[in-house]
């Protein structure tokens, strides 16, 4: 591969994501416990971020702190940050919580939004699906995007893509299936042999749905690094220097025929095989004797009924 | 605690991590052996332990503890050990004025809708002292187990909400660990079960489960244990490990070794 192929590669590659990954709407980031998604959120915030969208983001599974980990500090300053972790159900009574609940958290987000691109990111959809019925859930997200249509000018599927991060395990299909015909994006971790995978499902309107697989990895300072395929599959090859041993060479009987042996065993009639000769030697009586002749001594003991053979026989 | 087990976790009770939530589960066996080796492990590692203890009474954890070199009652007495005995205290519920909060109160209310009392008897057990000096490392909930709950009446997303609040109380504010029992009936049709245990283990760094051997009951391997550890916001190079080993409990031990290398078969 000459350095110049691997370059258009990689850039061929970017494109690619580019493509795949511009993100609108309503976009499922379904994981599980062996492939988690969190990584994969943080890593499209900060690829939002960095492309100037405001961002906002629901917290309810991990502390704040543990989610701005990573983020350097220009693009934490961008992260509009409500944090349901502490304390979502208002148990502590300190009045530091989030008014109105899980629900009432999600739609003031939908009401803070200024006009323009913006991305929400909601850490988890799982999260607030436990807890809320589903049908308002569905309703506050499709509200989401109304409101954020009739403030600033432009069709929300334009400027509006919520990241929502769903953990497959934990929801049957009912819930499943209503978000699915909400989002326009559904993007289903997996993975082998160490090296993860996203199934890209896009439904665009008046479009056939297309399903794309990505691998790739999320670096350290959450970067997406992708990878052109599969992991190669680590076979043993067999090693070309060993010599090729013969199987056949010390066992304690012959396998091998001598010249003769071969040529004795090639030309024998097999009985059952029906050949023209044996058939002439069927047809022409031979100058032996037809007749055969049996020669009987019976013993001292017999006592033969020449009527009734049998006779001796105690049945 | 189990050195071996100890050795396989790659930690000591000097070096034991802080704001961890670790999730323990049995398939098809008893997977109560892990709850002592943590139990004796964070003792030993001078941190500050609420046991709340629904399955078995106070004695029976003594006993082993004592196997493993742990006295219980000498902590539960230097105040390094607060125990909830679920078995005792939830006669007391009955016993009491209406009034007064009970940790276990859900056991006497019709519609009891979360595990709030729990929580509050989890915080108040695990606050930090004001002496000036910490007398012990972190503070670590142990819980034997959170499937009884559900069978005590209470759902799936109370508990994980009760989970929640000690993780956001024990994990975060006071770096504290977590480690909690969950039984993995297998069924498919128990929703709740499942529910709980997929939600503990997508919240979980490190998940210990313990399953009965797929051929049945052997007398010289007693079960397979997975371990997998996660990092649930950190991405890694490496992907989340996970290894797998076969353990055979003896009295006062826990071997472990690798698939089908059990001594009794080489």
């Amino acid at each position: 591969v000459t350095p110049s192929e691997g370059a258009r590669g990689g850039t061929g590659r970017q494109l690619e994501m580019e493509s795949v990954l511009a993100l609108r709407g309503l976009v499922l980031l379904r994981d599980s416990v062996e492939w988690e998604g969190r990584s994969l959120l943080k890593a499209l915030i900060k690829k939002a971020a960095l492309g100037g969208e405001q961002v906002h983001i629901l917290g309810c599974e991990v502390s704040e702190e543990e989610f701005r980990a990573g983020f350097d500090s220009s693009i934490n300053s961008r992260l509009v940050y409500y944090d349901l972790f502490r304390d979502p159900l208002n148990w502590a009574q300190t009045g530091e919580a989030l008014p109105g609940g899980p629900l009432g958290a999600l739609q003031a987000m939908c009401k803070r939004t200024d006009p323009g691109p913006v991305t929400v990111a909601l850490d988890s959809l799982s999260w607030l699906l436990l807890r809320l019925p589903c049908a308002a859930l569905c309703q506050a997200l499709c509200a989401m995007s109304r409101q954020h249509a009739c403030r600033g000018g432009g069709p929300a599927a334009e400027q509006l893509c919520v990241l929502g991060l769903l953990h497959r395990e934990l929801h049957g299909p009912g819930p499943t299936g209503a978000l699915s015909s909400l989002a326009q994006t559904e993007v289903t971790l997996g993975g082998t042999a160490g090296q993860a995978s996203a199934h890209i499902l896009c439904r665009r309107p008046r479009q056939r749905p297309t399903l794309k697989t990505l691998w790739f990895s999320v670096l350290p300072d959450l970067s997406l690094d992708l990878q052109g395929g599969p992991p190669l599959e680590s076979q043993p090859h067999p090693d070309p220097h060993t010599p090729q041993v013969d199987p056949a060479s010390h066992l304690t009987f012959n396998l091998h025929l001598s010249k003769r042996e071969r040529e004795a065993k090639d030309s024998l009639t097999l009985p059952f095989q029906f050949s023209s000769e044996k058939q002439q030697a069927l047809l022409r009586p031979g100058p032996s004797p037809a007749t055969s002749r049996i020669f009987y001594e019976p013993d001292a003991f017999d006592d033969l009924d020449p009527e009734d053979p049998d006779g001796d026989l105690d049945v | 605690m189990f050195p071996e087990l100890n050795n396989l976790l790659n930690t000591t009770p000097d070096r034991a991590e802080q704001g961890k939530l670790t999730l323990l589960c049995d398939a098809n066996t008893d997977g109560s052996f892990l709850v002592h080796h943590f139990l004796s492990f964070y003792l030993k590692a001078n941190c500050k332990v609420c046991f709340v203890a629904l399955i078995q009474s106070f004695s029976h954890y003594n006993i082993v503890g004592q196997k493993l070199g742990v006295s219980l009652t000498v902590a539960r007495e230097c105040g390094q050990l607060v125990f909830l005995e679920g078995l005792k205290s939830s006669v007391d519920v009955f016993f009491r004025a209406q009034a007064e909060p009970h940790p276990l109160q859900f056991l006497r209310e019709a519609n009891a809708e979360n595990l709030q009392p729990l929580y509050e008897f989890v915080r108040e057990a695990l606050k930090p002292v004001d002496d000036g000096e910490a007398a012990w490392r972190c503070p670590v909930l142990l819980v034997d187990d959170l499937s009884v709950l559900l069978s005590l009446g209470m759902g799936a997303v109370a508990v994980l909400d009760f989970i929640h609040y000690c993780r956001a109380t024990v994990c975060w504010e006071r770096k504290g660990n977590i480690v909690a029992l969950v039984h993995d009936s297998g069924d498919t049709e128990d929703e709740e079960n499942n529910i709980l245990l997929n939600g503990l283990s997508h919240q979980s760094h490190l998940i210990l489960r313990a399953e009965g051997l797929p051929t049945g009951f052997c007398r010289d391997v007693h079960g397979q244990l997975r371990i997998l550890w996660r990092t649930p916001s950190q991405p890694t190079t490496q992907r989340d490990r996970s290894l797998t080993y076969q353990y055979k409990i003896q009295d006062k031990s826990v071997s472990f070794f690798a698939k089908g290398m059990s001594p009794a078969v080489l």
